[in-house]
């Protein structure tokens, strides 16, 4: 991640606080906000998406292999994926 | 475990794999709403530019120097999404026009919440679809002013406690029922209006796809869970989602050139207590209270009916049947 | 050499936003602006520019609506007066924060309370803060060279703040004045078409419109405000360049016999003109007085402002306006403060006169500057005063 140079100052700033950097949210891992995070049990996943569709931060993607993971840097342990899955392939874990 | 009719269990695969709202963004752990500006946001593409009112996914996605938008994106204000809006869709058509910018169709998108839809915003949303511009709006309605900390809105169910209208000695929080906004944007004409939920991601989507497709105005009404403000688990927001079109409280469905259809039938409406019991904000809520509820939710529910059995389509509606006799 | 017609400056107005190759307008009428809207839809309709015309249901929609047009890199344009650019308050500074080279008309007209349609300029003062670009015209033939002049101004690199022209309503709106209407080839000259500096397009997503926290906010406030202090040196380039194509020649503070004044007289707007006619029957008189014209208000013209009145005695501030419960006239309160740290300044009077349409007359100026000079060096007139009012 290229580090920013913040703050600003005034002459720095974008003028109009025009933002030109699409989705540059990236840079702020809201991982840091969960109490617990889900964990996969390949065996019972029927890889139907349904994780992925209802994470609201978007962060569950397939791999190679076609089993889903949420991205840790995003994920805010809100429950949902585990919650809404069918075989309860995924289960939450208390973060340490 | 809820079994889930009418979803195509496998479909979620063929849906767009990008995203258009960068993970990043500040939303709260489990915000049916930053889902279902996701979702909408695959369902409408690259090609779009968004008219965000000042509101929770206003703010959680546009802290200065950072956004987590991948799409052409701006806000001004809270109750002006829909002449922003305006204002934008008349720029691309001018500039298309004059051959300022590449031939090519741009959808307007305008985004609100229930706040800068229905009360505060209602005004602008009025004139944008009587003046009839080439603009979808969408209203993400989690029932309060959720970002200003969950005051009550036009859109606050009946019974529900907000920091506005709290429960107390002498009141049951909201006096009045939601709003119906949907309804109101049959009455200017609305060639597409249809509501929606997160919860039934397909159907919201195909409602997205088909609004975009509407050469006019159209309005999509989506109900979207707010954990934070209603006291609800974070991992029950799609659950409550569905419960919310089971029980009848908020039927989806389609109105389409005047002709009413429900998109998701439900055979048996479920009793409204399972809807309220999970929500906090209506934990203070007496059996009475609830019975009422009841009832005014099976009014509503059998006027919709009403008008899905009854009504024609508009341009059915063109020739002289005798009806006047 | 371009004809001269006989026009309603309000029509005029319209007229010359009809040779700038707007993209968009949004105008919502009110009185005295109707005209100017009105006939932007008829120039719409008969299809002599081709532009959007959005009928919106309040100014609200329509400052907003013209903002989102000019996001998209269109040129947008609206107008209105008094209560509507009260209602527009909310989002004018958000526009020029948001860099946006909306070009606005405003025929001038009092605020309401209680309600009055006639000319002063008490609804153009509530937004001295707003970080918009602010000129006063004072005939017909201003009107429409500001008029074009705005769109350029707006617009430029150097620039990129909305800008509104003022021109007072009745008292100028409604005259039918002789107006040389530039030629279209030139005005194409003077304004080519826009570069904007970004635009809301999928081809180069950009999010217009975020928010600041306090750790940032302040130095987007300095950055606003350096924008428009700045833009004074290019707004006198774009009059250089005006003068060579049209012949006209306009200055942030325009002076009539000032240069020997003892006494001078200040005004902004269109009572500009009668003071003139004040000024030539007191010369006659042998009274030593001149006159200044405020055209440039916002960004303050200071430097020009401060030459202009260095060697004059006496300094008659009058105003369209009053700021209740403070020090008085917008205008003269600003002189003072422009002034307060200069060695040499001239005693100001402030007057405020010609609230609500009431009329200014050759003899209201006269009267004005004969009291000042009988006085003295004894002033006679505390802090402000309004002028011709009964009791």
């Amino acid at each position: 991640m290229k580090k920013r140079k913040w703050p600003e100052a005034w002459h720095e700033m974008s003028p109009g606080c025009i933002v030109f950097a699409p989705a540059n949210a990236r840079e702020y891992h809201t991982g840091s906000w969960k109490a617990q995070r889900p964990e996969w049990d390949d065996s019972k996943c029927i890889k139907c998406g349904i994780c992925y569709i209802f994470c609201p931060e978007g962060c569950i993607t397939q791999g190679e292999d076609g089993f889903f993971r949420a991205d840790l840097n995003y994920c805010k342990g809100c429950g949902i994926c585990s919650h809404e899955c069918w075989p309860g392939a995924i289960m939450m874990v208390e973060e340490g | 475990m809820n079994i889930i009719e009418n979803f195509d269990l496998y479909a979620p695969r063929l849906v767009d794999k990008k995203e258009y709202v960068s993970p990043g963004h500040r939303a709260c752990q489990g915000c049916g709403e930053v889902l279902a500006l996701r979702l909408m946001c695959k369902a409408l593409g690259p090609d779009v530019v968004i008219a965000n009112a000042t509101g929770c996914m206003e703010i959680i996605s546009s802290m200065y120097p950072y956004t987590a938008w991948e799409v052409p994106w701006i806000h001004v204000a809270f109750e002006n999404a829909a002449s922003l809006g305006s204002g934008v869709e008349a720029g691309l058509k001018a500039l298309r026009r004059k051959k300022k910018i590449p031939d090519r169709d741009i959808k307007t998108v305008a985004v609100a919440g229930d706040g800068g839809t229905m009360d505060i915003g209602l005004q602008a949303l009025s004139g944008a679809m009587e003046r009839g511009h080439d603009m979808l709006f969408v209203c993400l309605d989690n029932e309060a002013y959720m970002n200003t900390g969950i005051q009550r809105s036009s859109g606050t169910p009946m019974g529900a406690a907000t920091t506005t209208s709290p429960s107390g000695k002498v009141s049951m929080g909201q006096q009045t029922w939601k709003k119906n906004v949907t309804e109101i944007m049959v009455a200017h004409g609305v060639p597409y209006v249809a509501t929606a939920s997160p919860s039934y991601p397909l159907d919201f989507m195909n409602k997205v796809k088909k609004a975009m497709k509407v050469k006019g105005p159209a309005y999509i009404h989506c109900h979207t869970v707010c954990p934070t403000g209603w006291r609800s688990a974070s991992e029950i927001t799609i659950k409550l989602g569905r419960l919310v079109v089971e029980t009848g409280m908020f039927p989806l469905y389609e109105v389409e050139d005047g002709k009413y259809r429900m998109t998701v039938e439900v055979d048996e409406l479920r009793p409204i207590e399972d809807y309220l019991k999970p929500q906090g904000r209506f934990r203070h809520l007496t059996p009475d209270q609830i019975e009422m509820i009841q009832e005014r939710i099976y009014q509503e529910y059998n006027k919709l009916l009403d008008k899905v059995n009854g009504l024609h389509a508009w341009s059915d509606l063109k020739y002289d049947w005798g009806l006047f006799e | 050499m371009a004809k001269r017609v006989g026009m309603e400056v309000a029509i005029a107005a319209a007229e010359a936003v009809g040779l700038c190759n707007i993209d968009v307008a949004a105008v919502y009428p009110i009185t005295p602006q109707s005209h100017m809207a009105e006939h932007l839809s008829e120039l719409v309709a008969d299809g002599r520019i081709d532009a959007e015309f959005i009928t919106v249901e309040s100014e609200h929609s329509s400052i907003s609506a013209v903002a989102g047009a000019s996001a998209t890199g269109a040129r947008a344009y609206t107008a209105t007066s008094s209560q509507g650019l009260m209602y527009m308050h909310e989002i004018l500074p958000i526009v020029s924060a948001m860099r946006l080279p909306v070009a606005m008309g405003i025929a001038n007209r009092a605020v309401s309370g209680p309600l009055n349609i006639l000319n002063d300029h008490s609804d153009i003062m509530p937004q001295r803060d707003c970080g918009w670009i602010a000129l006063f015209v004072e005939n017909g033939q201003e009107a429409v060279d500001l008029t074009i002049q705005s769109f350029k101004i707006a617009e430029h690199p150097d620039i990129m703040l909305p800008c509104c022209v003022n021109i007072d309503g009745f008292q100028l709106t409604h005259m039918v004045e002789p107006i040389e209407f530039p030629d279209q080839k030139l005005v194409n000259k003077f304004l080519p078409p826009r570069k904007p500096y970004a635009t809301l397009h999928p081809d180069k997503p950009v999010s217009m419109g975020t928010f600041a926290m306090s750790d940032i906010f302040p130095e987007a406030m300095k950055a606003k405000d350096e924008a428009l202090k700045s833009s004074k040196k290019t707004i006198l380039k774009i009059w250089d360049e005006w003068e060579k194509l049209f012949g006209r020649r306009y200055r942030p503070v325009e002076t009539y016999r000032a240069d020997d004044a003892d006494i001078l007289l200040m005004t902004m707007g269109s009572m500009g003109e009668t003071a003139e006619i004040a000024v030539d029957e007191l010369r006659e008189k042998g009274v030593s007085v001149g006159l200044i014209k405020l055209r440039l208000w916002r960004p303050f013209p200071f430097e020009e402002f401060k030459a202009a009145v260095r060697k004059a005695k006496t300094l008659i501030v009058t105003d369209r306006a009053v700021s209740f419960g403070g020090p008085g006239g917008p205008v003269s309160t600003e002189v003072r403060s422009a002034l307060y740290d200069e060695n040499e300044r001239p005693a100001i009077y402030s007057y405020i006169i010609g609230l609500g349409g009431r009329d200014v007359a050759v003899t209201d100026f006269v009267t004005i500057v004969e009291e000042a000079a009988q006085a003295g060096e004894k002033r006679t007139v505390k802090d402000y005063e309004f002028y011709g009012v009964r009791g």
